[in-house]
């Protein structure tokens, strides 16, 4: 019973930072273009993102 | 790099008209810091190596910060620099690399809230239903009573965000709907999540054994996933065919009393002020021909396929393009009264099957909700009658909202229409609207309109093979400069062909073109113009077009609308279906008698006004008949808002297209016929699954009643009527029918040619 105490609110802990990872890709527009994502990885000129 | 833009695909399509560049500054939006951003649709971008050409020729033009390509809605972002009225020449860059591109009004679409509130309702519903579950396997494993308690109440903390927050989605719905003392599947849904959360939490206050926060938020997640993917494939043919052809400019060019020119925003049109239409431009307002000559093509206003001359003193309605010559213009009404608003007007009271038609979900819901609030009644009634114990009586009524509530039913629908929408994408067709594929299934005559429809719009020489390559050749290098239809379509039929130089080539707007090779004179155009002696060429048979050397015949050209690719296919296969074809055109009698002549269509009606289309449609409404309209043009919007359900293909003008409930990309006409047999599926698998909805419930409901459901039992029988229901919708396939040509390649991504054109 003892180790549920700290596995439950670890395990709740981590699936809350997915959950805070998906909302913070959705604010800054990551879901917007998913077919030119999907591309956009062939493409060799490319190394960091423009601001 | 290979770029796949194919430039001769392209030939025969009219260039973009020019853009002033003080239209670009005027729908450009303001980011402060003197930046302004301008969308530009780029129908032409379909792969990585387009976004490459694109984005480098954008960002390689003077003034231009960045430009962003975004493939899922074929649009480029451009963030420039403002500079005096200066306005990087965007729209030039990306033509001479073979991309026509179009301007794209902010105002037709911003950021779509709805999604992004339904993805996280999703995510958030996804997290509390998994975790919850999690706890509950062991719950149901046999945890003891402490653990158990233990685990209920963080499966209740868990669920709280999720009822309240993911569940105010249906709430929302099923409020509007009562309000409007209608019933909607989301009654249901609410009232079996709220009463399932209601009792568990209570049940958990008094360390009772069973809870059913894992059923409601389980719930919660599946029904989202069917509401999210019918937003985002509702979304996705919305954005894909929004903002290509703009009918009306975001303003005009205004002359001033001392001649001075400006260009205003079309609000700020009054009547009796001059306008200027260059040549290539569309017409903004309604008005009177003040000076100039030209032929202005009425295609998409009117449906007459040949272009029309026009001379001071004739009368112009906006939306008409100015073909060959300047024009000026005496505005006779402000933009709001122009020819286009009140086609708009006339589409709003035409409103027909649309707002009458109750989507299926919501009929099964209004019989379905009453029978089971009555069941759950009647199980409290009887288990008070017989033990008189009210919290046993309340979770048994409970347990029955919970066993029915309407989990496969609210997938039933939504989840087969989600995979017929993505079969007819895979053909190239857009469904604008769920409901459409219903609606299409019922219908039984379709009116078909010709010019754009059954047709293509683009005239084409259809004599090229007994024309002399040397005429031919002259002729294209006459007609390279000009663009009306029936010189494009002869420079098209040259192709490549080394061009004749000549000289002086200057334009005769209504007559045709005149060109000089040393001393000889060439003219193409009406024969009457262009030859020296009277000529005899009967011009029913479409257009006739003559080169002339010193006003001696060289060659004739025979000019005609050439049908649609898979036009009489369609016509044969819908008239095998049983379904009575017509049409109903705005053009001359002899064109439209022609063509339903070729096609095997008996009933035809031509010369038609917008109204004439609608008073057809209503004369079958009143004989009970559901009709499929297929229109394209300005003069088709009214028609195809009052038909049952209605068809467009994606060259129709923007308001065509956004009355239309389908929007096919291709050119093959097939797409009619496809789009039928793929409604009429859908709806018989729309039917098997509330049939398998009544069925599980006919099977659970007794259970329920019996007072044997626990927690275990219902989650089992919900995922697994859930999954028969999402199993049954997906064995929607078609035959392999024979690939039309058009279709060739990368039917689902491929670029939509097509739309290119306008």
């Amino acid at each position: 019973m003892n180790y549920l105490v700290v596995l439950i609110p670890v395990a709740l802990l981590l699936g809350l930072v997915g959950l805070g990872a998906f909302f913070w890709s959705l604010r800054s527009g990551q879901y917007e273009d998913l077919d030119g994502a999907a591309e956009r990885i062939l493409l060799d000129d490319e190394d960091k993102p423009r601001k | 790099m290979t770029c796949c833009a194919p430039a001769d695909a392209r030939l025969e399509f009219e260039p973009p008209s020019p853009i002033a560049p003080e239209e670009i500054l005027l729908s450009s939006r303001d980011l402060g810091d003197g930046m302004r951003q301008t969308d530009l649709s780029v129908p032409g971008v379909h792969c990585g190596a387009c976004i490459a050409a694109v984005e480098k020729a954008l960002r390689g033009l003077d003034g231009v910060a960045d430009a962003r390509v975004n493939l899922s809605t074929r649009r480029v972002a451009v963030r420039w620099k403002a500079d005096g009225s200066k306005v990087p020449d965007m729209i030039g860059a990306l033509a001479r690399i073979g991309y026509p591109a179009h301007l794209h009004s902010f105002k037709a679409d911003e950021s779509d809230p709805q999604l992004s509130r339904l993805l996280k309702a999703l995510a958030l519903a996804g997290f509390c239903a998994m975790n919850i579950m999690l706890l509950s396997v062991s719950v149901w494993f046999g945890a003891d009573a402490g653990t158990r308690q233990a685990f209920h109440i963080i499966s209740a903390i868990l669920a709280l965000p999720a009822v309240v927050y993911s569940g105010g989605i249906f709430y929302a719905s099923a409020w509007s709907a009562l309000r409007h003392g209608r019933t909607n599947m989301d009654v249901p849904i609410s009232i079996g999540v709220t009463l399932a959360f209601g009792l568990s939490l209570y049940d958990t206050m008094l360390g009772s054994e069973h809870a059913y926060f894992d059923a409601a938020t389980t719930l919660l997640f599946f029904l989202l996933i069917g509401r999210t993917l019918d937003h985002v494939m509702r979304e996705r043919a919305r954005s894909a065919v929004s903002g290509l052809a703009r009918l009306a400019p975001a303003g005009a060019t205004i002359v001033d009393a001392d001649g001075t020119r400006r260009y205003v925003p079309l609000a700020s049109v009054e009547p009796g002020a001059l306008v200027f239409v260059a040549p290539g431009e569309r017409i903004a307002v309604d008005g009177i021909v003040e000076t100039g000559r030209s032929d202005l093509d009425r295609s998409l206003v009117s449906g007459e396929s040949a272009p029309a001359p026009t001379y001071p003193g004739g009368e112009v309605q906006a939306g008409l393009l100015n073909l060959t010559g300047p024009l000026t213009i005496r505005a006779t009404s402000r933009a709001e009264n122009s020819f286009l608003a009140q086609m708009v007007r006339l589409m709003e009271a035409a409103e027909g099957g649309r707002a009458r038609y109750r989507r299926l979900a919501d009929r099964a819901a209004a019989l379905y909700s009453p029978v089971v609030h009555s069941l759950a009644a009647l199980a409290f009634a009887g288990w008070f009658v017989a033990t008189g114990d009210v919290h046993l009586s309340i979770t048994i009524a409970i347990s029955v909202l919970i066993i029915t509530c309407p989990c496969a039913l609210g997938l039933a629908v939504p989840i087969v229409q989600v995979m017929a929408a993505r079969r007819l994408f895979e053909r190239g067709i857009m469904v604008r609207d769920g409901s459409g594929l219903e609606r299409l299934a019922e219908i039984d005559a379709v009116l078909f309109d010709k010019t754009g429809v059954l047709t293509l719009g683009q005239p084409r020489l259809t004599n090229a093979d007994s024309i002399p390559r040397s005429a031919l050749s002259i002729a294209a290098a006459l007609a390279a400069g000009s663009r009306h239809p029936a010189a494009r379509a002869i420079a098209a039929a040259a192709g490549r062909a080394p061009l004749v130089m000549l000289e002086d080539i200057r334009e005769e707007p209504g007559v045709g073109l005149e060109g000089r090779a040393g001393s000889d004179i060439y003219r193409l155009g009406r024969p009457e113009w262009a030859l020296r002696e009277k000529a005899d060429d009967g011009s029913e048979e479409g257009t006739i077009v003559v080169l002339s050397k010193n006003g001696a015949r060289l060659a004739t050209f025979e000019i005609e609308d050439c049908m649609r690719p898979g036009a009489a296919e369609a016509v044969r296969q819908l008239a095998g279906r049983g379904l009575p074809v017509e049409i109903v055109s705005g053009d001359r009698a002899p064109a439209v008698a022609r063509l339903a002549d070729e096609l095997g269509i008996e009933h035809w009606q031509a010369s038609l006004l917008p109204s004439g289309k609608l008073a057809r449609i209503r004369e079958l409404g009143e004989q009970d008949r559901r009709v499929l309209m297929v229109g394209d043009g300005l003069n088709d919007a009214p028609a195809l808002a009052a038909a049952h359900v209605s068809m467009a293909p994606a060259t129709a003008a923007d308001i065509g297209r956004n009355a239309a409930d389908f929007v096919f990309l291709h050119e093959h006409l097939s797409a009619v016929s496809t789009a039928f047999d793929i409604a009429r599926k859908a709806g018989r698998l729309i039917r098997e699954n509330f049939a398998l909805a009544i069925v599980y419930n006919a099977l659970a409901v007794p259970i329920a009643v019996a007072g044997w459901v626990t927690p275990l039992i219902a989650a089992i029988a919900m995922s697994l009527s859930s999954v028969l229901v999402v199993a049954n919708a997906m064995r929607l396939r078609l035959p392999a029918a024979p690939r039309p040509r058009a279709l060739a390649g990368r039917p689902a991504r491929g670029r939509p040619a097509a739309v290119a054109a306008r």
